[in-house]
């Protein structure tokens, strides 16, 4: 048991239970820093695959950005302090019981599936080979969803303008 | 199944963090909570395309784009459901999806 092993359990744990708390506490402002830890275990796991440069995106999108907006909309919309509504006892039985089915279907699929040749010491991937193939126009280059992503983020962003845009008052 | 972790581990907790986000997607009746469940079920997928390519497909660089990708999309997503939700409840003053029931406002 080596302390790369440990350290991945450590952090499959952190993602894992502070998921599932993020998904059944009351309390929906700690739902929303349970879902920051969980996120940042996830950037940890990156991390520990050596993908540091989607580990830096995910920080900085995820925990950086995401999470305070979702921090800040819950100040706008809901009281401090108050409880969620509880649910049916049904509702949760049945939604339990399905996502388990539905889970343990997968893992037996998953595990019965033969992946051939698993790779295990690949070289990773450097910010420079990432920023060459993203910005490249030849076979298997990224330059044309790059740029389409760019108008989506403009869009976006006029669209949520435009969106909470305050109406104006009808009389005057 | 070993005790080093491998591809396996990493679908098991990719798999188990997506129906974590279904059952808070099920479960929850307010808006930005489900908001946030979504938010799950798009980490688990990202993690899911990361494994891929480190331990299927190395060196592609094909999984990794579309993390980033999605990454993208994700941010573009949450910005327009908040501002949709801070919307709604401007005019309803809930963001209870059992009070949202009208098709225009």
């Amino acid at each position: 048991m080596s302390g790369s092993t440990i350290l991945f359990y450590l952090l499959a744990a952190l993602t894992l239970s502070c998921g599932v708390l993020s998904v059944t506490t009351r309390q929906i402002f700690r739902a929303a820093i349970y879902l920051l830890f969980s996120l940042i275990g996830i950037a940890g796991i990156y991390f520990w695959l050596q993908y540091q440069f989607i580990a830096a995106v995910q920080i900085v999108v995820y925990a950086g950005g995401i999470a305070v907006l979702i921090i800040f909309s819950i100040f706008l919309t809901q009281q401090a302090g108050e409880k969620l509504p509880k649910q049916k006892i049904g509702r949760k039985i049945f939604s339990a019981l399905a996502v388990f089915c539905a889970f343990a279907l997968t893992m037996v699929q998953v595990y019965q599936h033969e992946f051939s040749n698993i790779v295990t010491d690949a070289a990773p991937a450097t910010v420079r080979n990432i920023g060459e193939k993203m910005l490249s126009t030849e076979q298997g280059g990224y330059a044309l969803p790059f740029e389409v992503i760019s108008m989506l983020l403009l869009a976006a962003m006029v669209g949520c303008i435009v969106i909470a845009l305050r109406s104006k008052p009808e009389t005057k | 199944m070993t005790l080093e972790p491998g591809l396996y581990h990493l679908l098991f907790i990719s798999t188990a963090l997506f129906f974590i986000g279904v059952y808070g997607f099920f479960t929850r009746r307010n808006l930005i909570t489900m908001l946030m469940s979504i938010e799950l079920i798009l980490n688990s997928v990202n993690l899911n395309f990361i494994t891929f390519d480190k331990y299927l497909w190395p060196g592609k660089m094909d999984g990794l784009f579309f993390t980033l990708f999605i990454i993208a999309i994700a941010a573009a997503e949450a910005a327009v459901a908040i501002a949709i939700i801070i919307n709604l409840y401007r005019s309803h003053q809930s963001i209870d999806v059992e009070n949202a029931e009208d098709l225009k406002y």
